[in-house]
């Protein structure tokens, strides 16, 4: 059974109270005191975020601007995403890559017009903030905004419910981003999210955090979810976790994120790390991120070793779960590159035992964003 | 029926004649959650008090559960196989793991009793 870790000395985000208030239990994660889940449940919460709406506290992110002349191309100089062409009022998915081709952190980039809007992991903020200040020209200026809280309404049921306090939402495109009011609080609001299902990302000052998110659960159809519900729609939708399926060690070619990478950037070359996604580019790469579906019942975690069927160790699993929607155990992992196939036969050496599983294609459960 | 005993790892013992039925605690499943896996000891295996010999998973962990006395499993719970959820919805009743054939009765004994396990549970709190 797992241990009460002490919650003394980690950071509370501005909804600390309100998740205790909701029956919250509360574990430590990437410094701060987080709701795993509430009396629901995980597999409930899930299940409740696929069918309807889900309201999840992600205020522990890293939210920063980057403002002055010159911030897009400063920012390519950390990652290989198209940040000078990204529209106003539009938002992109891109890695920070290290100058040997590993993966820094992944996150988000909005262009608000007269500045650029980050959001990073919570695990990485620090060493993420200190990169991009350090690689940053005169006149960029990275303010970095902890006085922000970050809450996420996802399922197929947020905009139609979300239309009652903010008649704006429902008609965003996806990865548009906007300042706007929801019940009178102004937002940032962009919509995307980490559930594979429709939904927005709410920024707010943090004094407002509680007003907002009370306002949001008391929409119709919308519930609490905890991190247990987000790390498993997040699998089930095939989406990263910086630290278990991506980290300085794999490259963006290995975990099939090559479509990150801005087709201007793959001529220019001037991204860090850029030889070696260059070489794995033309060469292919000895590994690859893959979708593992066990056989039967039994869920396999990470750091679980995949072997060939004839034995031999051929990668590992870097998640790993049940996955309440496909209502079977789904996995990530890294695979050798001839063994990548959808459909190939893989052991999984779970607590010494061969489980069979096949490459399964990602993701488990299909995205339904709003198009 | 026989009343129950528990361990510091959250199992639940009921001696009945001559062969004890193991499960775990409500606490227990409570801070597991939703319960979708177990693998079961093999019947006719000898068992060393502690040893870990079943897994309970649940969507967001794996937990061991170990033997609380040493003796041999002579039944497991086939229909957690089919239903794991039994576990959650009924812990000391149809979601028990195994039974054992204790070496030594008197071990079970030895374990805690309701009041020493609820306030086993709450310095743990």
């Amino acid at each position: 059974m797992a241990g009460s870790d002490s919650t003394d000395t980690l950071l509370e985000t501005p909804l600390g109270a309100l998740h205790r208030a909701l029956g919250g239990r509360m574990v430590p994660f990437a410094g701060y005191a987080m709701p795993v889940q509430y009396p629901a449940g995980i597999m409930a919460e899930h299940l409740h975020c696929r069918a309807q709406a889900a309201l999840f506290d992600v205020s522990h992110m890293g939210q920063a601007e980057l403002l002055g002349e010159g911030a897009a191309a400063a920012l390519e100089r950390l990652t290989p995403a198209d940040v000078a062409g990204l529209k106003p009022g539009r938002q992109r998915y891109g890695l920070l890559t290290t100058e040997d081709g590993g993966i820094f952190d992944d996150f988000m980039v909005a262009n608000l017009g007269e500045r650029l809007f980050l959001v990073v992991n919570a695990s990485r903020k620090a060493e993420d903030f200190a990169r991009i200040e350090a690689a940053l020209p005169a006149g960029v200026t990275l303010r970095p905004l902890p006085d922000r809280a970050l809450v996420a309404l996802q399922g197929p049921a947020a905009a139609t419910a979300v239309a009652a306090i903010a008649p704006d939402l429902p008609g965003m495109s996806f990865m548009q981003v906007k300042a706007t009011t929801i019940a009178g609080i102004d937002a940032l609001v962009s919509r995307s999210g980490y559930t594979g299902e429709d939904g927005f990302e709410i920024s707010v000052a943090a004094d407002t955090a509680e007003a907002l998110a009370k306002a949001l659960l008391a929409l119709p159809g919308v519930q609490p979810a905890g991190l247990g519900a987000r790390d498993s729609l997040r699998l089930e939708a095939g989406l990263c976790l910086y630290g278990n399926d991506i980290d300085l060690t794999t490259s963006p070619v290995e975990a099939a994120l090559t479509w990150t990478i801005g087709k201007r950037r793959r001529m220019e070359w001037n991204f860090p790390g850029a030889d070696r996604v260059r070489a794995e580019l033309a060469n292919g790469t000895k590994r690859l991120r893959i979708g593992i579906r066990p056989e039967g019942r039994q869920p396999a975690r990470s750091h679980t070793p995949v072997h060939a069927p004839d034995g031999s160790a051929v990668g590992e699993i870097t998640s790993g779960g049940f996955g309440p929607s496909a209502n079977a155990p789904v996995a990530m992992g890294y695979v050798d590159r001839a063994l990548a196939e959808d459909g190939t036969a893989l052991a999984l050496m779970v607590r010494g035992k061969a489980l069979p599983a096949r490459v399964a294609p990602l993701p488990f459960v299909p995205h339904r964003y709003a198009r | 029926m026989a009343e129950l005993r528990y361990t510091k790892d959250h199992e639940w013992v009921r001696l009945e004649g001559d062969s004890a039925t193991v499960g775990i605690t409500d606490h227990a499943q409570t801070a597991l959650g939703d319960v979708v896996f177990v693998d079961l000891p093999e019947i006719g295996r000898e068992v060393a008090a502690g040893e870990a010999i079943a897994v309970v998973e649940s969507v967001k962990a794996a937990s061991d559960v170990y033997a609380p006395i040493a003796g041999r499993i002579v039944e497991v719970n086939a229909g957690l196989t089919d239903d794991p959820a039994l576990i959650n919805a009924s812990p000391t009743g149809d979601g028990w793991f195994f039974r054992i054939e204790p070496k030594d009765p008197a071990e079970i004994a030895a374990l805690m009793d309701d009041a020493a396990y609820a306030r086993f549970v709450e310095s743990e709190a």
